[in-house]
C-alpha cells in the first residue's frame, strides 16, 4: 500500500496532507507550530519517518524541529526540560554561528547592502533544509545571511561549511527583495562530493569535495538588472532542480530566465523558449521522465501573479525551449497568487504526482503528471513550501 | 523563587503553561535570571538573547514592575518585588501583530 505524504511550510504554521496511493483522499494534519512561519520542512531519503522543519519567528528567532515519528511528535534536539543537573541538553540546534575560527573558518566579510554600501553578515533564518541522501542524521542547512550549514547529528548541532561564504566573492553578494538567503541544495546522487548551492542574489555555486571548496558556475547566465549581466556572481537565481538518475543536467529558475546545463553547472543556455513570461520562483523535474520539467511563470518582478490571472502550470517535455500550459482544474480568471522558490515538488508514484502552494493558501495536485489538477486544501495560510514523501 | 511570564509562543516552545518559577542563584539580574531560564529550558535558547552574543533580540523586551527594563544593563539587580517573587519578570514581543 503506497502512499503520499505532503509537507507543507507555511507563514503561521505547518500542515502534514497525507494521502492514499491514488491520491483522492486527503487527510490534513496540523497547524503545527502555529504562528511560526515554517520556511522548509522535509523528510529524510534514507528514513521517511524523520522529519526535520525551520520553524522562525522575528520576534523570537531560529527553532529548528524534528520529528522521529513522520511528524506525529516533534522535539527541538537537544531543547528539552532539564532532566538532571549533569544531563543538561546544550539546547544549541538552533545555534547557527558562521565560522571565524582559524583553522575551518574564514573572516565574517561583509556583503552588498541594497543601496551598494557593505553590510556585516548577520544571521536571520534556516530557508532551506536538504536531509543526506543516505543518512538520516546528517542534514544540511542554507541561510539567510547565505551561508550553508551541515549537522551530522540529526540537528542538534551545526557547524558552517565555511569554503561557500568565504571563498571570496561574498563582498559582491546582495540580497534579493526576500533577503540574502541560500534557498537551494541539491546533492548529486552519483558523487557524495558533489553539492550545488543557489543563492538570491549571488548565483549558482558547487563543490566536488564535500563542502570545503566551492566555485561560482554562472557562466551563461545573462541579467540585465546588475551592472555587468554576465558577471561571474550577482545573479538572482530562484531555483535549481536535477533529476536523481542524470544529475549533470541542471534546470534553473532564474529571476527572469528558464536555464538548463548539460555540464554539471559548467555553462548555462536559455531554454525559456514559448513561456509567456520567463519570470517564476519553482522548477522541478518529473520523476521518471528528466527532460520533463514544469515551471510556474510570474508577470513579472514587479508584479508577482500569474499572467492574466490566470494560475497556469507549464511542463516541457524536451527539457526546455517547448513549452505547454497545462490548466485543467486551475483557476483560469481572477487567480493572483504566487508560487514562491521551495513551493513545488514531485512523487516517485508510477505515474508521477506534482505539487504546488501558493501565496493564497491552495495547495495544489495533480496525479497524472500535470494533465489535471485539483487542490488538496484551499484556505491555508500562504505556502512558503512544498515538499512530498513517497512512502511504501 | 523569581516568576518569569513569557509571551504565547514562547511558552508553547518550552511546554509550560502561565508563569514560570525560577530558583535563581546570587543576586536577580536580567543575565541571571535569563541564564536560569535558559539552563532549564535549553529550547529557549537563542530566542530571547542572541545565541553567540546573549545580547537581546531586537523585538523582544523586558518589563519589571511595569517598568522598561530593556534597556538597563543586564547586570543591574532587579526589583526588589521581582526578586522576592511579588512580582513577575515580564517578557514580551516588542510590537503587536504578525
Amino acid at each position: 500500500m503506497t502512499a503520499v505524504r505532503v509537507l507543507v511550510g507555511t507563514r503561521k504554521g505547518a500542515f502534514i496532507l497525507a494521502g492514499d496511493g491514488k491520491r483522492q483522499r486527503w487527510d490534513v494534519r496540523g497547524p503545527f507550530f502555529a504562528g511560526w512561519e515554517i520556511y522548509h520542512m522535509k523528510g529524510s531519503p534514507a528514513d521517511p519517518e524523520q522529519l526535520y522543519a525551520s520553524q522562525s519567528s522575528a520576534w523570537f528567532g531560529q527553532v529548528l524541529q524534528r520529528s522521529c515519528d513522520g511528524g506525529r511528535t516533534w522535539e527541538a534536539p537537544g531543547g528539552g526540560p532539564e532532566k538532571s543537573a549533569d544531563g543538561m541538553p546544550r539546547g544549541e540546534s538552533n545555534k547557527f554561528v558562521y565560522d571565524t575560527t582559524s583553522k575551518t573558518g574564514k573572516p565574517l566579510t561583509t556583503h552588498q547592502w541594497y543601496d551598494g554600501t557593505q553590510h556585516p553578515w548577520e544571521f536571520k533564518r534556516v530557508w532551506h533544509l536538504e536531509p543526506s541522501l543516505s543518512d538520516p542524521d546528517i542534514v544540511y542547512a542554507g541561510v539567510e545571511d547565505a551561508a550553508l550549514f551541515r549537522s551530522s547529528d540529526g540537528g542538534t548541532t551545526w557547524q558552517e561549511l565555511a569554503g561557500l561564504r568565504g571563498h571570496g566573492t561574498g563582498p559582491q553578494w546582495q540580497p534579493g527583495a526576500g533577503g540574502m538567503c541560500l534557498h537551494t541544495i541539491l546533492l548529486d546522487p552519483g558523487d557524495p562530493r558533489r553539492m550545488f548551492a543557489a543563492i538570491s542574489a549571488a548565483g549558482a555555486f558547487k563543490t566536488e569535495d564535500a563542502g570545503v571548496t566551492w566555485r561560482p558556475i554562472n557562466r551563461g547566465l545573462q541579467s540585465k538588472y546588475i551592472p555587468n549581466p554576465t558577471a561571474e556572481v550577482g545573479h538572482c537565481v530562484h531555483r535549481l532542480a536535477l533529476h536523481r538518475a542524470r544529475p549533470r543536467v541542471l534546470f534553473m529558475q532564474k529571476h527572469w530566465d528558464v536555464m538548463r546545463s548539460d555540464d554539471a553547472g559548467e555553462s548555462w543556455r536559455e531554454v525559456s523558449g514559448n513561456l509567456p513570461t520567463d519570470f517564476g520562483f519553482v522548477i522541478d523535474v518529473h520523476a521518471h521522465e528528466p527532460d520533463t520539467i514544469y515551471v510556474v511563470p510570474i508577470k513579472s518582478d514587479s508584479e508577482h501573479y500569474p499572467p492574466g490571472g490566470q494560475l497556469r502550470v507549464y511542463r516541457s517535455r524536451t527539457g526546455g525551449g517547448e513549452w505547454e500550459a497545462l490548466t485543467q482544474g486551475l483557476p483560469q480568471r481572477d487567480c493572483y497568487v504566487n508560487v514562491l522558490r521551495d513551493a513545488m515538488a514531485v512523487d516517485s508514484l508510477d505515474q508521477c504526482g506534482v505539487y504546488f502552494g501558493t501565496t493564497g493558501g491552495q495547495v495544489y495536485a495533480s496525479a497524472d503528471g500535470g494533465d489535471t489538477w485539483s487542490a488538496i486544501v484551499r484556505d491555508l495560510p500562504p505556502v512558503l513550501s512544498v515538499e512530498v514523501q513517497t512512502l511504501p | 523563587m523569581i516568576r518569569v511570564e513569557l509571551p504565547q509562543h514562547l511558552q508553547t516552545l518550552a511546554g509550560v503553561g502561565g508563569e514560570v518559577m525560577l530558583e535563581v542563584p546570587g543576586p536577580a539580574t536580567t543575565r541571571s535570571v535569563l541564564d536560569a531560564l535558559e539552563a532549564r529550558y535549553p529550547v529557549l535558547r537563542g530566542t530571547i538573547r542572541d545565541h553567540d552574543t546573549l545580547e537581546r533580540r531586537p523585538f523582544v523586551r523586558v518589563f519589571a514592575c511595569a517598568r522598561d527594563w530593556s534597556h538597563e544593563p543586564q547586570d543591574s539587580p532587579l526589583p526588589a518585588a521581582v526578586a522576592s517573587g511579588a512580582e513577575p519578570l515580564l517578557v514580551v514581543g516588542a510590537i503587536a501583530g504578525g
